[in-house]
């Protein structure tokens, strides 16, 4: 602070950019009055139910209505054969290969289902209570098919099939392989070569993605125009897709995503109910609104992740690494959705994570089961590269006799050596690993941590201690538009901004990035007020609503302030020049001469001059003074699209607590050091880390989507799909390094991902470094206390969980989901 | 989800309760907290044509003094134990215990009749009641019987309580003698049910450890005591090796489920680990 007073005209505001500002829009989303969509109350509106089918694969033999459409309060009933010809097939925009297979995904099953919970008929009634009675009385008939539950079982010869009318069940045969393309050395030839080949099996289970706010739809029809609420993350893209779909003209189809309660990638998806209520609404005439309950959307919501990893290093006896080889199953579940078969690829580039590996080859066999299609959840794809890299990193350390960090160092890119060209072809853009590992081994105490490991296992204390690393990178800022291009990605990723300057100088500012609860608003006014030298509560963002922002392609993959921010950032820039010119005409002034600084144009060395953009707004609005040859309007319109991806990096350390006796873990301490480019806001980005690390966390410590023998979802609660709570979750030391992003005006990489994607696998190898010395060398996730027991005391990886739901509540969760059980299922029907 | 439809009384008496019941219809319910009477109706596995709410029925709520006993009224709430100085005093096994069961919200409305009544084998309140002693004051339109805890768990989710009948209190023998408790609950998450717990009390007699009694939750279709590891420990010097020693019997007799969180095997062998851990706090070792 100086002493000197300095005279208040020629301070500069507070700059915006960096400040900790509490998010503008949590009163009203945490107190819940916001409009949610199932909120929304239409006159005349219809309340939809939908019956699902209790088995995971069989033909369709009867569906019979007919109780249903008598019973009271029921309107209409529906069921697949009614709106065989006007449905469709559910989109699939990423066709990974040539020559993918794409079964095709009714929203309503006609003649066959394929996993249980699968749509077979829509009640609509008066009221939501009519209509859930009545789901009870649609009486549906299947001839039972065989289930195909498990990958490595379905991609072999002879294997029962998920869908009969295709060959096999492999619905994709992906490879990348660095030496073919040129971005590395001969894989084969490198394996060859090695003095140390390690190769292990990682599973990736399948997650729900568990939002807070369950699904819902609205859609009004008004003539020929339909409005469609939906608690999406991705209204610009449903409008393409519904339109497609459905035959509803684009521009007869307005759809808005209200306030959204979470997604974590879970909506970023056309679902089969939007189709349904649309069709629902179009044979109708009226309003409908159809909301899931909480098993309704473990059960029918698209899940994440489920892959079997088969992974292969290659290193010299020093610990230079030679080659990575990666072979992946990936379950797309019995259908594909949006993105359903392009998870798997999106991570395709970053199994070599930050290493310098000179050979890297993968291949990706993309598999069909009778199962909930997966789709995105947070990280999509990359947790998976992330996890495989970070675990088998340990596993060579453990080969070589090597410290893991050393191993990690000898192999990491260098600070000096950016931008780095990766194996995998792709330029990441900045960073410094060793700094971030440096701060990361302060924040959590490591020699310390170190100390007491060893005296623990002295000891023979029953309570080990481990130290666990990751230290990642992520492709963020999704996405260069010719990249997904390249990638027969269906559509872009640029995104949309406009700045409107009302007459009053308020500001407002209009997103094609639609956010699901990460502070848009906030951070978007911080962007503009900055930009634009206006106060910071000056501007409002509008979002989410296709008649407002016309243009747009949402949130996901940390792309809403690389791509979406930038976006808004070149818009401010455009208003700034426009309101140049009308400024440079009201001042008699040459634009040149004119300088541009908290908010107000003045002549260069001529003090006390100036005009407010936020004044200009008020004249140009006017028009009565303009120069000529300009349109009234300082307001402006911009589109971004990156040329590159952005690459957070961070390293997370994860000190855990292994019971010996129980197998109970426990994190002790929990540090990161991220760098996500630029921070604009502290709060926020800090906040983004916690919500990352606990979901990271969470799939390595606590949740599993499990399905029993028959293919009935056994964790329909969160009785049974364990989520934890903040009780359950260590104190989080977090900080930041900061190399700008080179390639957006902001310099932000993106954080939404980060913590998800880094935790995982620093918490397994916490747990396996704490009974490592035991003979562990793998415990399967997640690592529930009976597994690790088991990898402890009996050997092997932990082995299945039982598939029976828990019986808290009389074993409802089991009963809610399933409809058939079988000797197989072990559902523990005797309960 | 939605429960299906359904009639609804709310006496404000026990005998006007008990009336309720009994006109009630086929399918009567009696609701306490609900907290496992309402999922478990909005999930449809139950469809009572009639539920009787007891939440009006201030008789039936709060804790009281009897010369041998403390009495537990069966619509006192979980946070109501919580609070409960005649429970600090005489039973704190049932505050510590209560003090697992779920989250707050759940606690202010969930009762400890209406766990005891429900009797899930992964409820924390049976075995505690067990290892207690508790006796169960049942009313009916005949009038009261009183039921030994041995005898009230009968099966998965089925009391000693007959149709038409209210279970009205708990009487909790006050303990003579320096006892011990303990409760030791293992479970994944702060709000998640026991996936084995052990209720342990021990009777100290000097260095000796005089008796012990131990209630073991989840580890059958109801809670069961410990009978071998309680004969072990009747006047035994205090030590760890006794203890261990002991706790090794606390699977036998046992027929635990096997579900996401735990086979059998695994489930016995919590059972041994968690009742060492619980005597061993109890005995104040
Ligand atoms: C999220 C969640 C987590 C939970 N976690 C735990 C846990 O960790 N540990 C644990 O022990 N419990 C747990 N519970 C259950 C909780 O303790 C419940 O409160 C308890 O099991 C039931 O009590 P209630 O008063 O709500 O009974 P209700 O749900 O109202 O009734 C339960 C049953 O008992 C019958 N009943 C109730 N009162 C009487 C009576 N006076 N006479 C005859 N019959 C009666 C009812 O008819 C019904 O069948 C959890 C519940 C929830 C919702």
């Amino acid at each position: 602070m100086t002493l000197v007073e300095e005279p208040a005209a020629t301070q500069a505001p507070e700059k915006e950019i960096g400040k900790a500002r509490r998010r503008k829009e949590d009163a009203r989303l945490i107190t819940g009055k916001t409009t949610w969509t199932d909120n929304m109350v239409l006159p005349g509106m219809l309340h939809l139910a939908v019956v699902r089918s209790p088995v995971a694969h069989g033909k369709i033999t009867s569906v019979d209505v007919t109780a249903a459409q008598q019973a009271p309060g029921v309107i209409a009933v529906f069921t697949g054969r009614d709106f065989a010809e006007e449905q469709g097939s559910l989109p699939s925009a990423w066709a990974v290969t040539p020559d993918m297979v794409n079964p095709g995904h009714p929203s309503i099953a006609v003649d066959e289902v394929n996993h249980v919970g699968e749509a077979v008929a829509v009640i609509a009634a008066r009221t939501k209570v009519a209509a859930q009675d009545a789901v009870e009385l649609v009486d549906v008939d299947y001839d039972l098919l065989p289930v195909v539950l498990d990958m490595e079982e379905a991609v072999k010869d002879q294997a029962n099939l998920c869908h009969d009318h295709v060959d096999s069940n492999t619905c994709y045969h992906f490879v990348f392989d660095a030496g073919e393309v040129g971005t590395g050395a001969d894989t084969d030839q490198a394996f060859a070569d090695a003095d140390v080949v390690v190769s292990r099996r990682f599973v990736q289970q399948r997650l729900a993605p568990a939002f807070m706010e369950p699904r819902s739809v609205v859609v009004q029809p008004q003539g020929d125009n339909f409005t469609l609420w939906s608690s999406t993350q991705i209204p610009h893209i449903l409008r393409v897709m519904l339109a497609m779909v459905t035959g509803v003209p684009e521009h007869k189809l307005r759809v808005i995503a209200p306030d959204v309660g979470g997604g974590f990638g879970g909506k970023l998806q056309v679902i089969p109910e939007e189709v349904i209520s649309l069709l629902v609404a179009r044979r109708l005439g009226k309003p409908v609104k159809w909301t899931e309950t909480r098993s309704e959307s473990l059960m029918t919501a698209h899940h994440g992740r489920d892959q079997i990893q088969f992974v292969d290093v290659a290193a010299d006896r020093e610990g230079n690494v030679k080659g990575l080889r990666v072979r992946l199953l990936a379950d797309m579940g019995a259908y594909l959705r949006l993105i359903t078969a392009g998870i798997p690829a999106l991570g395709a580039f970053m199994y070599p994570g930050i290493y310098k590996f000179p050979a890297y080859r993968l291949e990706i066999d993309g598999v069909f089961t009778n199962k909930v299609p997966t789709d995105a959840y947070r990280g999509a794809g990359r947790p998976e590269a992330t996890f495989a890299v970070e675990r088998i990193m340990d596993e060579l350390a453990v080969e070589l006799g090597m410290d893991p960090l050393e191993l990690r160092r000898k192999n990491w890119i260098q600070a000096a050596e950016f931008p780095f060209t990766s194996v995998a072809g792709l330029s990441y853009d900045s960073g410094d690993y060793e700094m971030a590992t440096q701060q990361a081994l302060e924040l959590i105490g490591y020699d310390e941590l170190r100390e007491e490991q060893r005296r623990r296992r002295e000891s023979n204390d029953p309570v080990q201690l481990g130290i666990g690393f990751s230290t990642f990178t992520e492709m963020c800022g999704l996405a260069p538009s010719r990249v997904l291009g390249s990638l027969s990605f269906g559509a872009g990723g640029w995104e949309q901004a406009s700045i409107r300057m009302l007459p009053t100088g308020k500001v407002e500012v209009v997103t094609g990035s639609t956010p699901h609860g990460q502070g848009h608003e906030t951070v978007w006014s911080q962007l503009v007020a900055d930009s634009l030298g206006v106060p910071f509560d000056d501007v409002e963002v509008l979002h989410g609503d296709t008649a407002i922002s016309s243009r747009g392609l949402d949130t996901y993959g940390s792309r809403s302030l690389v791509v979406g921010g930038s976006a808004v950032v070149k818009a401010a820039e455009k208003v700034v020049a426009k309101a140049r010119t009308i400024a440079a005409h009201l001042l008699e002034a040459s634009e040149d001469d004119l300088d541009f600084s908290g908010g107000t144009f003045s002549v260069r060395g001529t003090p006390g001059t100036g005009i407010g953009i936020q004044e200009i707004a008020l004249g140009v609005w006017a028009a009565h003074n303009y120069p000529e040859g300009i349109e009234p309007s300082i307001d402006a319109e911009a589109a971004f699209d990156p040329e590159n991806f952005s690459f957070p990096h961070g390293t997370h350390i994860c000190a855990m607590e292994v019971d010996t006796e129980t197998g109970l873990v426990k994190i002790r301490k929990y540090a990161c050091v991220d760098d996500v480019g630029t921070i604009v806001n502290p709060l926020i980005v800090e906040g983004q880390v916690h919500g990352g690390l606990a979901q990271g966390i969470s799939q390595a410590l606590y949740e599993e989507a499990v399905y029993d023998a028959d293919g009935n979802l056994t964790t329909g609660t969160f009785v049974d799909y364990l989520l934890p709570s903040a009780a359950d979750l260590p104190h989080f030391d977090t900080g930041n390094t900061v190399h700008a992003a080179p390639g957006n005006p902001i310099g932000a990489k993106g954080v939404g991902e980060a913590g998800c994607i880094a935790s995982t696998p620093a918490v397994v190898n916490a747990a396996l470094d704490a009974v490592r010395h035991l003979g562990v060398s793998d415990i399967l996730m997640p690592l529930t206390p009976e597994r690790v027991w088991r990898a402890i005391h009996q050997g092997g990886d932990g082995g299945d969980r039982a598939t029976a739901g828990t019986n808290a509540y009389g074993g409802a969760s089991t009963e809610t989901t399933s409809g058939v059980a079988t000797d197989a299922s072990s559902l523990g029907g005797d309960r | 989800m939605i429960p299906a439809a359904f009639a609804y009384a709310r006496p404000t008496t026990i005998d006007e309760a008990l009336q309720a019941v009994a006109s009630g219809g086929e399918d009567v319910k009696i609701m306490a907290g609900g907290q496992s009477l309402i999922p478990v109706m909005r999930l449809r596995l139950a469809a009572p044509e009639t539920v009787v709410d007891l939440i009006k029925v201030a008789e039936l709520r709060g804790v009281r003094e009897e010369e041998d006993a403390i009495v537990i009224g069966a619509m006192t709430t979980h946070s109501d134990v919580l609070s409960d100085p005649l429970i600090a005093r005489y039973a704190p096994l049932i505050a510590e215990a209560t003090e697992t069961v779920a989250d707050r919200q759940v606690r202010h409305r969930g009762t400890f009749g209406g766990a005891l009544a429900h009797a899930d084998p992964a409820g924390d309140l049976p075995a505690v009641a067990l290892a207690l002693d508790a006796e169960f004051v049942i009313a009916g339109l005949a009038g009261r019987r009183t039921v030994p805890a041995a005898e009230f768990f009968v099966d998965y989710l089925t009391t000693a309580l007959e149709e038409g009948e209210l279970l009205v209190e708990i009487r909790v023998p006050k303990l003579h003698g320096t006892w011990g408790m303990h409760y030791e609950k293992f479970n994944r998450v702060a709000q998640a049910w026991s996936i084995v717990a052990v209720a342990a009390l021990v009777r100290r007699e000097g260095a000796r450890i005089a008796e012990v009694r131990v209630g073991l939750t989840n580890m059958g279709p109801t809670p069961l005591r410990a009978a071998g590891v309680e004969a072990a420990l009747v006047d035994v010097e205090a030590t760890p090796e006794a203890v261990a020693a002991a706790a090794a019997h606390a699977a036998e007799g046992t027929t635990p489920s096997s579900d996401l969180n735990a086979q059998a095997d695994y489930r016995e062998h919590l059972a041994i680990v968690l009742t060492r851990r619980a005597v061993t706090v109890a005995a104040g070792l």
